[in-house]
């Protein structure tokens, strides 16, 4: 089998199981909706790690499988780039899916829609991996959608609950705001570079850099600034950065499976990857990357604050995944391409561990995702537990975890970034380990330590299911807790494994381009790296571990010792848990004024513009044609001496006409 | 026989149409049978006109050409280039579609039902091949009767006023092309359309031309303000005279621009082109907004396809080769993706009578085969990539930037409000609990209707998988046109 066949199996698997699954899901029956779906996972994965092994040994591959479209010179292929960052990517996605998929097994076994689901998943990992093996930008474009949609069906999965519905359609519009952007960003390249093929864009980058466009009169933009900017607000809509974060916390409402996978792990990633795919690009503009930088270090910190108020399991976790890919962004702007896709590896494993580990708590506590109503779970589920805890510990970055690693390298990088907004950035990602200590162990309290509350569950309260809230909470079947624990090795050992080929080695090949000159960053670091073991203990001496301890500490006290406390500071901050309450008040305010104003303006021009205006002129030229007629029917009442008198005034007027010409 | 295909193309469909009234008249079923043998034949013979043609060829093939009325020089002239050629081959495609679309739902006078859909078709696939002036005219009006008939026969309780409407509208544009006609035809001696190209005009002249024309054409594309008969047309119109209003009659007044307005008067083409372009992009936007707006599935669609056809004027008017081709890529992707949306929306409402949104809501409860179709179009509708309906646009969209930013920045908010209009109607037609006892009665589409709608998902998907055959033969007469443009006329 040649390389080629290789990269078209990868996405192609995962595309059949979804068509097997999906058209003929009555037909195969539930297991054989999931054996085919798996294996074609399982496929994708197995190659994937192939081609991982072929890439180390340095055979990276840029080629088109066929020409989509052509027109005026402009070649649109669809095309794979294997590199390292592809090939990277590829393995986090196929890893993680196929967990996914083998955990969705337990986790939706009493659902009417098992089949439609399993070819929903598998769907979306063949555009996302169409997504990460594109060449060039039209692929991109389509994987960008194609993922969109498919979280657009998962999301609403249950289609009969209004919240469902209202939150699939936010989240397409949402993202379809930044693709807006995104496409505007493409279209500048399209016409400036004239291709959208990676490598000859990168190619022309030079030139690119040299011109500037005039947006507004007299004023000079610098056009590789504006093109970033343009394709970073794509990324800001699917890696939810403020202000188009708002679709994620209510894409939860989706089956939890698929917000492990889509909106922890992978696909609210892509934006992530695609900067860290157009490196040679932002490098040249120092605007775009601070813009970068700002947005990334406003999410990081703010989104963390709304973790510490959520009662809703998932939603926490939501929370919690903002202000992650929050820090990514941040990598991002620091010119740290290479520490944002590590965190965004570490973060794929151990979120989606959390997030796993969350639907299993769901499970186990018969469908209530309320953490008030649950508590010592650890007794009844050790598994989950365990494994949770591992999640958490990789999540506030405790040394020697995957998430220490690569959380401290975002640290590092910014505090060593010159660009405008770095202080604020450093401020925000060192703050932010306080809050992410704290809402991530306040969480894990409520759920495993603590008094037993999930028998004060009320009943109108209970969780999503039909199933109902109460009893005993039991550890989940194997095909559940296997995934967790597959999911917690790497969470635990990634990090000290990968960061030094990663992030100072050359692992990534050409496949990131940095401007050291100016962006010194990632080669300080790598100066005074030595080894995993060594940062680890020098971070067990650092701020960043002392806060949080810190936060793990105050969630403790007041979770566990005193949980009479947090009662008391709601209500003596009520401004502040209000304003944390509505989330900033970006719902409400999205919803009046862009929901609201679009449906005013609308019937505004609907009845103003097209009921009075057009159709009244219209209704009164008909009219008037009527009043004319009318007129003109007194002239043709058949006599004779009027057609004359008529005539003859006729041939006045003509004589008199050709006499004044000539 | 390859001499005489453009001629199979117009008279099969008309004939057999005849053929259909003379049989099917007390028939019914053999009056549908007929048709749709009828309609195939009518689409197998346009098929070689793909296969056989030339894509290197920028000028006409196929020409077939007869002295017709010799007082005016008018001749029996036909011939397609790449530019039309795929029109002829849509429309007899969609016409095969609307027989069956009609199959058990029209009951009363089946055969001149039948018939007066394949008589549109011929007729239609005369405009688009027709080459002498006056023929397109005869073509171009004989048209509107058709389908006057099928809104005022077959239409809703409104037809009458709708029927009238849509017929006063376009017949005033279209005198005022009648006008330009005979100018065109008093200096050149000729009714050739050809020879109306290579014609020298002043600037004057060629302004009141390009007028006469956009009054024409705009009516029928229908570009804003002049749109406001369409939504009328289609609420009244049965399903199949929507699905053939906005599948093939909108894609007229477009043809018209750049078959006539543009090689013909090219320098007041250029001149009104900032004109064309602000009225195109109130279209996307505006109507837009109004369609956001709409209780009725029907008018939604409506407003969405002058919302999509603001995107094929403004292609035209950008003069860059991705932008004209990607207009018209977006014509026929609009064929198929309107066309099956009004095919939707009769589905819904041959169940239920009604069309109101309101009246729906978890429709993919109890037609969950139905549904998948229907968000899949939706999707095309919003122009998801993937489906025909992104090609098209994001061709526009990638010409529009490279022509001033901020004219792709204002076309490119119909990724936004394209994707709020249809997801939301979606939002509430499909998906949801099912509140409405009707729609939990409703049945899932039948073997027919799953027929048609899965020929046009399959065309969909196929257009937006691989356009490439699509505009492949579109390169040589579009860049050969946009030269023709590029190059004064003026005396």
């Amino acid at each position: 089998m040649d390389m080629k066949t290789t990269y078209l199996l990868i996405p192609l698997a995962p595309l059949f199981g979804a068509i097997v699954a999906g058209l003929f899901g009555k037909t195969i029956g539930r297991a054989g909706a999931h054996w085919i779906t798996i294996l074609g996972v399982a496929t994708s994965f197995v190659l994937s790690v192939f081609v991982y092994q072929d890439v180390e040994a340095g055979h990276t591959w840029n080629g088109t499988v066929y020409t989509w479209l052509q027109s005026s010179g402009l070649k649109m292929e669809v095309g794979f780039l294997i590199d390292q960052l592809t090939v990277m990517m590829m393995l986090v996605v196929t890893f993680v899916s196929l967990m996914v998929h083998i955990y969705t097994v337990g986790y939706m076994a009493a659902d009417p829609g098992y089949q439609r689901f399993f070819s929903y998943i598998s769907l979306f990992t063949f555009s996302m991996l169409m997504l990460v093996m594109s060449n060039n930008f039209v692929q991109l474009f389509f994987g960008w959608e194609a993922v969109g949609l498919v979280s657009y069906l998962l999301i609403g999965f249950w289609y009969t609950r209004p919240t469902a519905i209202y939150a699939n359609l936010k989240a397409f519009l949402v993202n379809r705001v930044g693709d807006f952007g995104f496409l505007l960003g493409i279209g500048l390249i399209a016409a400036y570079a004239e291709s959208l093929d990676y490598a000859t864009v990168f190619a022309h980058k030079d030139q690119l850099a040299a011109t500037s466009i005039e947006l507004f009169n007299g004023t000079p933009w610098s056009l590789v600034t504006v093109i970033c900017i343009c394709l970073f607000i794509g990324a800001m809509g699917k890696s939810a950065q403020v202000p188009l974060h708002v679709w994620l916390p209510d894409s939860m409402e989706g089956p939890t499976p698929i917000s492990a996978l889509i909106h922890a792990a992978t696909m609210v990633t892509a934006g992530i990857f695609m900067v860290t795919r157009m490196s040679p690009l932002f490098e040249l503009s120092d605007a775009a990357l601070s813009f970068v930088l700002v947005i990334g270090s406003i999410t990081a910190l703010f989104m963390g604050f709304l973790g510490i108020i959520q009662n809703d399991i998932k939603r926490v976790v939501a929370y919690s995944t903002l202000s992650q890919l929050g820090y990514m962004t941040v990598a991002l702007g620091a010119s740290a391409y290479s520490v944002a896709v590590f965190h965004l590896m570490t973060h794929a494993f151990f979120k989606a561990l959390l997030f796993l580990g969350a639907g299993s708590v769901i499970i186990g506590c018969h469908h209530n995702q309320d953490i008030r109503y649950m508590g010592g779970l650890w007794k009844h589920m050790r598994i989950t537990w365990i494994t949770s805890l591992i999640g958490s510990l990789a999540l506030i970055g405790l040394p020697f975890f995957s998430g220490f690693y690569s959380k401290d390298s975002i640290i590092e990088a910014v505090a060593l970034s010159h660009l405008p907004g770095s202080g604020f950035a450093y401020f925000a990602v060192v703050a932010g380990v306080f809050v992410t200590a704290f809402y991530s162990f306040r969480m894990y309290f409520l759920v495993f330590h603590g008094k037993e509350r999930y028998d004060q569950l009320p009943h109108e309260e209970h969780g999503h299911d039909d199933h109902h809230g109460g009893g005993t909470p039991h550890e989940s079947p194997w095909v559940v807790w296997l995934p967790l624990v597959l999911l917690a090795i790497p969470s635990v050992l990634i990090g000290y494994m990968t960061i030094e080929p990663m992030l100072h080695g050359d692992w990534f090949g050409a496949s990131i381009v940095i401007d050291a000159t100016r962006h010194a960053s990632l080669e300080e670091m790598t100066r005074e790296f030595h080894g995993p073991f060594e940062m680890a203990l020098h971070g067990l001496a650092a701020l960043p571990f002392f806060l949080a301890m810190a936060g793990v500490a105050l969630a403790w006290f007041l979770y566990l010792k005193r949980p009479d406390i947090p009662a008391i500071i709601k209500q003596r901050f009520a401004p502040i848990y209000t304003l944390l309450d509505n989330k900033y008040y970006f719902d409400k305010f999205n919803e009046v004024y862009f929901a609201g104003g679009a449906r005013l303006l609308g019937r505004g021009l609907w009845k103003g513009g097209d009921q009075a205006l057009i159709d009244g002129a219209v209704n009164g030229s008909a009219q008037l044609v009527g009043l004319v007629a009318a007129g003109a029917r007194l002239l043709q009442r058949g006599h004779i001496y009027q057609y004359a008198a008529s005539m003859l005034v006729g041939v006045l007027v003509l004589m008199w006409l050709l006499l004044n010409r000539a | 026989m390859n001499h005489h295909l453009l001629s199979l193309a117009i008279w099969v469909p008309i004939f057999g149409a005849l053929l259909v009234f003379i049989v099917g008249s007390e028939r019914p079923a053999a009056a549908r049978w007929l048709a749709l043998g009828v309609a195939l034949a009518g689409f197998v013979v346009t098929l070689p006109l793909y296969l056989g043609f030339d894509a290197k060829e920028a000028g006409m093939q196929f020409i077939e050409q007869m002295p017709w009325i010799r007082l005016f020089r008018a001749q029996y002239l036909l011939g397609v280039d790449g530019i039309s050629m795929l029109f002829v081959l849509l429309n007899s495609f969609i016409t095969v579609l609307v027989v069956l679309a009609g199959w058990e739902v029209i009951e009363d006078k089946v055969a001149q039902y039948m018939g007066a859909f394949l008589i549109m078709s011929g007729l239609m696939n005369g405009i688009f091949s027709a080459l002498d002036g006056l023929l397109f005219y005869m073509f171009f009006e004989a048209s509107l009767i058709p389908m006057y008939l099928i809104i005022g026969v077959w239409g809703g309780p409104n037809r009458v006023y709708a029927a009238l409407k849509f017929f006063l509208y376009t017949l005033f544009g279209s005198l005022l092309m009648l006008v330009a006609f005979v100018y065109l035809f008093l200096h050149s001696g000729s009714f050739s359309i050809l020879e109306w190209q290579q014609l020298p005009l002043d600037q004057t002249a060629q302004t009141l031309i390009f007028l006469a024309f956009l009054v024409s054409f705009a009516v029928k594309v229908p570009m804003w303000p002049v749109h406001t008969w369409l939504p009328d047309a289609h609420v009244e119109a049965p399903t199949g005279g929507s699905v053939v209003l906005a599948a093939i009659a909108l894609k007229l007044g477009a043809y018209g621009f750049i078959r006539f307005s543009l090689p013909i008067v090219p320098d007041a083409a250029h001149d009104l082109a900032p004109f064309m372009i602000t009225l195109s992009l109130i279209a996307v936007i505006y109507i837009g907004f109004v369609a956001l707006v709409q209780a009725d599935m029907k008018k939604l669609v409506a407003y969405s396809s002058i919302s999509h056809m603001g995107f094929v004027t403004l292609g035209f008017f950008i003069f860059n080769q991705i932008g004209v081709e990607g207009a018209l890529v977006q014509m026929i992707s609009h064929g198929f993706v309107s066309a099956a949306m009004f095919l939707c929306i009769g589905v819904m409402y041959d169940r239920l009578h009604s069309r109101q949104i309101a009246d729906y809501g978890g429709v993919v409860n109890t037609m969950p085969k139905f549904a998948t179709l229907f968000v899949l179009f939706a999707m095309a509708n919003s122009g998801l990539p993937a489906t025909s309906g992104f090609v098209g646009e994001f061709m526009v969209v990638l010409g529009a930037v490279k022509f001033n930013f901020w004219i792709g920045f204002a076309a490119a908010t119909t990724l936004i409000l394209g994707a709020a209009y249809t997801l939301w109607m979606v939002k509430r037609v499909v998906f949801g609990a099912v509140t409405n006892p009707k729609v939990a009665a409703l049945t899932d589409i039948n073997k027919r209707e799953f027929l048609v709608l899965g020929v046009l998902a399959a065309s969909v998907l196929a257009m937006g998988l691989y356009p490439f055959p699509f505009t492949e033969v579109m390169h040589a007469s579009v860049d050969n046109l946009l030269k023709h443009v590029a190059t004064s006329k003026l005396m």
